[in-house]
């Protein structure tokens, strides 16, 4: 069951959800970069997919099969999505499941909400989550807290989906990483894929979902493409909230990300097992609620742990795993403290070389497991 | 010709002369009362100028405003007793808006309001008693005391929503979602003269406008947005106009016919596919914003006497059914202490009813738990407090 790689310079991610053993992992994993190798397809995987294709196969297939279901965002419809994730679904689906909204987040998050409330199943796009700040009160008061408020007669089966954090050179106001403000409220719940496989299941799953959820992309990954399983590709492919995913197992540290910052782990993960150590790459999957059993169970049996993600660091997702780690049993099984990677503690620049700096890199998290593990800097 | 309900009415009066009651048998069972002017915005006609209003309708109309007068001052004096914590908003003088709306109004038309939500709480079918005990955070209350004041809600009515404007985005997607399915069904939207300059307010407008959603959109301006007079924060007080390409109505609140055939008006606008429709319902509050707010520090006691002596929605009700002989006054009279019965028995019940079980904390954050923690727990005030599974 070895892997076929990509063209992209990510590598393909091992999609099945029953694990190979260690030692095939780490084989596969030997050969990865920007030439890609070839090595013997696996049986197991039926195709190869990009990111886009896959929220956009799991949008098509949940707006054919419930009637309910519509998107809604800047864009989506005539101009096939401001990164063409949606392309093609108006043409296919016409006004009625496909709208262009006016350029008005407050204004027309709030309508999805309203529609959601009485009964139908909206997906509201951002054209990016920077956007979504205009229209946070709704995502958090009218969203997340109606069903409380109302002692659980208003339900609001709502997706807010788009893409989060860092693109490319697009500076301070469109490239922060939402993953924690969002994950510290109840009542919602909030997921955020890296691979394709995560895309599509991930994205059916909040669709199928009767809370909101908001569903955090990353706009880097549209284009990237990995191999899927047959299975992902059923129309019932679902993946559990709530459930993170031990992408590679390792026994002498845990590299836990979600997002794009996975890849960026799993490349990390191959260097470093050139000089035999074994990472363990933690994808987390949701975000809210954490899967800390995971979490813990991983810290256990590495007894090292780095968190790696692209928010700023003072109450990041890293500060809550570290706090997790500290109040579980897993405290005890640690052999140095917790280190968190995150995006620096400014707002993002636009110079390459400073963003390029302003985020964890694959050489920083190499140079911080060597640290961690207390292995003399190459 | 067979006897009208109040016609029967009358005569049995007449019979139960123990009471010594004279009741005159001249009680019309209907009668045609005028409506008070309305102003027209992008609109080549208005409501009628006159209805037909029946006695039983008269006397379900004055019952209802009595209700909710009677439910607001009790809540205020909960609220002195400091059985009521938190945010209260009274609706005590803007009665003629919710009871003449929901006479045109059926249960399948949504409405959402704000904050000042107890009037419409109880005029979409909640009753006192359920009202009060949510106010006093009671098991027994509409949202097992998990809401409060301004978290009312019932089937077709989306609250009670504490954040200004908020509702108006919400209310177009109501009407939204009504469209998508067809339902001929309007959603009635309320905003006060505050929230009126809102941003998103405008953006629901130009929504709902656009994709002619079925909405009719309500301000009811009782003139003062806390404690900030209209002049001082709009720079255009006329609120049905300020839909712009959205026809508007201003319509005198403070009388339930006039309010009535507005709606009527509006409803009919909306269900022939003519998209929304803005009405300006101006009317008055009596208390301050809340009752933290004694309301006399940016107007005179003077103004707010005169608009009870002489504008009240529900003495002028009465004195417009007495004089058209549409009910007898011994009727309303009764009418009144069935009111006070049954919101002194609410008040009783708020006070005594038990508070909700304290695993209620926990409850209703999710509708399902999350399909990969099928035993989610909710962790409490540290790690070692969580709810029971």
């Amino acid at each position: 069951y070895l892997i076929p790689l990509s063209s992209s310079h990510y590598p393909v991610n091992q999609t099945t959800m029953h694990r190979p053993s260690l030692s095939a992992c780490q084989l596969i994993l030997r050969s990865f970069g920007r030439s890609g190798g070839n090595i013997v397809a696996s049986r197991r995987f039926a195709s190869s997919m990009n990111v886009r294709d896959a929220l956009n196969s799991a949008m098509k297939e949940e707006i054919e099969r419930d009637p309910n279901v519509f998107l809604m965002g800047e864009e989506v419809a005539q101009y096939e999505g401001a990164y063409k994730v949606s392309k093609g679904l108006w043409k296919l689906m016409g006004d009625k499941r496909v709208i262009d909204t006016p350029i008005t987040e407050m204004g027309f998050a709030g309508l999805a909400v309203g529609a959601a409330m009485a009964g139908l199943r909206p997906i509201c796009e951002f054209m990016t989550f920077n956007f979504s700040m205009q229209a946070i009160d709704h995502v958090i008061n009218s969203a997340a807290k109606t069903y409380y408020m109302s002692a659980g007669d208003v339900k609001v089966p709502i997706v807010f989906r788009g893409p989060n954090g860092a693109a490319a050179g697009v500076a301070a106001q469109h490239s922060q990483d939402f993953a924690s403000w969002y994950s510290h409220c109840p009542g919602l719940k909030v997921v955020s894929p890296w691979n394709s496989e995560d895309a599509r299941g991930l994205l059916k799953a909040a669709i199928r979902d009767n809370d909101p959820v908001v569903c955090l992309e990353n706009e880097m990954m549209y284009g990237v493409s990995f191999e899927v399983s047959p299975e992902c590709e059923s129309k019932d492919f679902l993946i559990p909230i709530g459930k993170a995913k031990i992408e590679i197992p390792g026994n002498h540290i845990s590299l836990i990300s979600y997002g794009k910052f996975v890849g960026l782990c799993v490349e990390a993960a191959a260097e470093l097992a050139k000089e035999g150590i074994q990472c363990e790459v933690l994808n987390l999957r949701t975000l809210r609620p954490l899967d800390e059993e995971a979490i813990v169970k991983s810290v256990m049996k590495t007894h090292h742990v780095v968190t790696v993600e692209s928010c700023w660091p003072q109450c990041g997702m890293g500060a809550e795993i570290a706090a997790r780690i500290m109040e579980s049993q897993a405290f005890d099984y640690l052999d140095a403290p917790l280190t968190r990677m995150t995006g620096a503690d400014v707002p993002m620049p636009y110079a390459q070389a400073l963003e390029a700096a302003a985020l964890p890199q694959v050489a920083d998290i190499v140079r911080v497991v060597r640290r961690t593990l207390n292995r003399a800097a190459k | 010709m067979p006897l009208s309900s109040s016609a029967i009415r009358a005569n049995l009066l007449l019979l139960r002369g123990g009471c010594g009651l004279f009741v005159s048998s001249r009680l019309a069972s209907s009668a045609m009362l005028s409506t008070r002017p309305y102003k027209l915005h992008k609109l080549e006609s208005g409501p009628a100028s006159e209805a037909q209003v029946t006695s039983d309708e008269a006397r379900k109309y004055y019952r209802d405003m009595a209700t909710v007068r009677r439910m607001e001052t009790a809540a205020g004096n909960l609220y002195k007793e400091k059985a009521i914590r938190g945010f209260c908003h009274l609706y005590s003088g803007q009665e003629a808006c919710c009871v003449g709306m929901e006479a045109v109004l059926d249960r399948n038309d949504p409405v959402i309001t704000a904050y000042r939500a107890h009037g419409w709480t109880y005029t979409r079918g909640v009753p006192v008693k359920a009202v009060l005990s949510e106010l006093t955070g009671r098991a027994s209350g509409c949202a097992k005391g998990k809401g409060g004041s301004m978290h009312m809600y019932n089937h077709n009515f989306y609250g009670g929503n504490g954040i200004v404007g908020a509702q108006v985005p919400l209310g177009a997607g109501i009407a939204f979602a009504q469209k998508y399915r067809e339902d001929k069904r309007v959603c009635v939207t309320l905003y006060g003269d505050g929230a009126a300059n809102q941003g998103q307010v405008f953006e629901a407008f130009n929504m709902a406008k656009l994709w002619d959603l079925p909405c009719i959109f309500v301000c009811e301006n009782n003139k003062y947005g806390m404690g900030t007079a209209v002049e001082r924060a709009a720079a255009s007080t006329a609120y049905y106009t300020r839909g712009d390409y959205i026809p508007g109505l201003w319509v005198d609140a403070m009388d339930v016919i006039t309010v009535r055939e507005a709606t009527r008006f509006a409803k009919d606008w909306c269900l022939s596919g003519k998209g929304p429709i803005l009405l300006e319902m101006e009317t008055y509050r009596y208390h301050g914003h809340s009752m933290s707010d004694p309301g006399t520090s940016y107007r005179t006691r003077e103004e707010v006497q005169s608009m009870r002596q002489m504008r009240d929605p529900i003495a002028s009700f009465r004195q417009t059914l007495l004089t058209a002989e549409l009910v007898a006054e011994e009727e309303l009279k009764e009418i009144d202490q069935s009111v006070r019965k049954e919101v002194d028995e609410a008040v009783q019940a708020a006070k005594t009813n038990a508070v909700p079980d304290p695993k209620e904390l926990y409850t209703n954050v999710y509708s399902q738990p999350p399909s990969g923690q099928p035993n989610y727990r909710i962790r409490g005030i540290d790690q070692f407090t969580w709810s029971a599974n």
